[in-house]
């Protein structure tokens, strides 16, 4: 019983997996997403300069052209250097890291947060679902960039804050799609037997329910992944983000902007194109993980 | 309709109280306005009777009344830096925004609408699936750096438009507008375009799902077989059941086009409502960023009430659904 069951699973995400590399530009996108992670996680072994090292930075190289020599350091500045003397390339890579972890970090906490009320809200009904799902509309109804300033004019600025404000803005949409899937789930024939068979509710939820709701969460978590992303760039770039030491990507385009105009654009340039990369490729996958887990499409 | 339009007015009342409380309560959890309204110079005694001159000595449910009653008199306090009533304030500065936002959904719909049509109709052609992945870069876009983008190529290396400002202005109905002159037009075009990148992927998606959904109904087959001439099948016919929807979302969009007009207006120094509540929050002016909430939520509301409203005017099956 248990191998045959444990079988039918891995046969159904193989089949999954297969269907998702079948688009062309659902592989470039898995490609540049896996290359940008990899970098983040390895920084600092491949990139010259430690950019939040006030120690390492030259003020006499600043706002450098790309592909100056540096100076002193004995390395080029392949993207050039920023306001300060950061070696650009070193910034996007350091900036990626906090990107990346701002954006997956608050995804994972809403994404448990919201799943845990929906299947309550599902299991629970009655007032209680009521209750929560208006919540839950009051929260979608209005735009995330307001909610985002008027909770962080309430919590102030900060890395911690604007985490804790992604994520009371992203439960919601977890929140909703959980209790959906799970009300269809509910009703069930497998659900029914379970029950008679005497096992405990919170069990049939997390062991039942919950791994029937996954690929539509698995589909928006990866939408949200991005959306933070930006997020969190445009509320840096706003300036209530990020400290101004250890900048983000949003926070480096923010600062290049003074230089803009006097058409040093690369300061600007490079962070944006690395932050739009990285959202390209998430929404990419997320696109094409939609299409190859969404039933009604599948032949 | 009149009890579904009764029971809605009185939903979308209880969503603006709701929003009053949650301001309240928020305004409250940081820190004592005492030692923001009151200087430290006072001594004791001063200081209690500018604490019951206030009403801050009242318990807080008495105070909460006291700002609903002062909110629904257009009351909202007088905001610190400006010295002047933070709702005038506020409502000085958004025609600005709104004649952004508008301009925004105006260029959405002008440029997404045709692509969409296109796209639905011929969803094989390569121009089709080269526009839907330039939909899914359009979505993609971090909006403010699309925006220093468009300064760099269109302001300092070409030359061609104005970054900054909203340029000459001309009153109409006692409000300056940019886009009565030829000079605030120019001032319009790049924050407008930034504003709208993001809807027009939005709108060019809606119209061609709305088309493929559309094409295949009888309907459309019968209009053809009657023998009307192609255009009109498609301009008509099928044009109209696909934007049913799209005004509906278009309605929504425009509350969410005002809102996000905060990063615009700030790299574009457009003086609107937008840049007034950054500045505030940077500032800790806060009657101004109370009295800027409460006026979105009103507007959003309000907003939120009109669509639903134009959605059973719009719909028939809607409309007979209500009726039962």
């Amino acid at each position: 019983m248990n191998w045959r069951g444990r079988f039918d699973e891995h046969s159904i995400w193989w089949r999954v997996a297969a269907d998702f590399l079948r688009s062309r530009i659902a592989i470039a996108g898995l490609t540049v997403l896996a290359l940008v992670a990899l970098a983040a996680i390895a920084a600092p072994w491949i990139t010259p300069q430690n950019p939040y090292d006030l120690m390492q930075l030259d003020v006499l190289d600043a706002r450098l052209k790309p592909g100056t020599p540096s100076s002193a350091a004995g390395y080029t500045y392949w993207l050039g250097t920023d306001g300060q003397g950061r070696d650009l390339y070193s910034a996007i890579v350091y900036g990626l890291r906090i990107s990346l972890l701002v954006g997956i970090g608050s995804a994972a906490i809403a994404a448990v947060l919201g799943t845990g009320i929906g299947l309550l809200a599902a299991y629970a009904g009655g007032k209680v679902d009521a209750a929560l799902m208006r919540l839950v509309d009051l929260l979608l109804s209005f735009p995330t960039i307001l909610m985002a300033l008027m909770i962080l004019a309430y919590v102030g600025k900060g890395v911690g804050n604007v985490v804790l404000t992604l994520v009371l803005l992203e439960w919601a949409y977890y929140a909703r799609t959980a209790r959906g899937q799970a009300l269809v789930e509910t009703r069930r024939d497998y659900v029914e037997a379970a029950r008679g068979q005497g096992i405990p509710p919170w069990r049939i939820l997390s062991g039942h329910i919950l791994p029937n709701c996954l690929p539509p969460l698995l589909v928006i978590g990866a939408l949200q992944i991005a959306r933070a992303i930006t997020l969190e760039a445009t509320l840096s770039f706003l300036g209530l983000g990020v400290p101004i030491t250890e900048p983000s990507l949003g926070l480096l385009i923010s600062n290049g902007y003074q230089y803009l105009l006097s058409n040093e654009y690369w300061i600007s340039f490079f962070p944006g194109v690395a932050l739009l990369a990285t959202i390209v490729a998430i929404n990419l996958v997320g696109d094409q993980m939609r299409d190859v887990l969404n039933p009604r499409l599948q032949r | 309709m009149t009890g579904w339009l009764l029971r809605r007015l009185a939903q979308a009342a209880l969503v603006v109280l709701l929003m009053t409380a949650i301001v309240f309560v928020g305004l409250h959890a940081i820190g004592n306005p005492i030692d923001i309204l009151i200087g430290e110079d006072l001594n004791q005694q001063e200081r209690l009777q500018a604490i019951a001159r206030l009403g801050l000595d009242q318990p807080l449910w008495r105070q909460y009344l006291a700002f609903v009653d002062g909110a629904l008199h257009g009351q909202l306090g007088k905001s610190f830096v400006y010295q002047e009533d933070a709702i005038r304030l506020i409502l000085h500065r958004l025609p600005a925004t709104m004649e952004l936002a508008v301009g925004a959904l105006l260029l959405a719909v002008i440029i997404g609408v045709p692509l969409g049509l296109f796209a639905g109709m011929k969803p094989d052609h390569p121009l089709a699936k080269a526009l839907m992945a330039a939909s899914i870069v359009g979505f993609s876009l971090p909006a403010f750096w699309v925006a220093l983008m468009f300064i760099m190529v269109f302001s300092v290396q070409l030359g061609w438009l104005p970054a900054s400002g909203r340029g000459a202005t001309r009153e109409l109905f006692g409000v300056q507008w940019s886009w009565l002159t030829l000079d605030g037009l120019q001032h319009l075009v790049l924050p407008a375009f930034n504003l709208a990148l993001f809807k027009i992927s939005l709108v060019l998606r809606l119209t061609r799902a709305g088309v493929r959904e559309v094409l295949p109904q009888d309907f459309v087959k019968f209009a053809r077989a009657k023998g009307l001439s192609p255009a009109r099948v498609v301009l008509v016919h099928v044009l109209r059941n696909t934007l049913i929807p799209l005004v509906t979302v278009l309605g929504l969009e425009l509350g969410a086009t005002i809102a996000y007009a905060v990063v615009t207006e700030t790299i574009f120094a457009w003086p609107g409502a937008g840049k007034l509540i950054l500045d505030s929050i940077n500032s800790l002016d806060r009657p101004v960023v109370v009295a800027y909430l409460m006026v979105v939520v009103v507007i959003f509301v309000t907003l939120n009430l009109v669509v639903d409203l134009l959605y059973k005017l719009l719909d028939p099956r809607v409309r007979l659904e209500g009726a039962r």
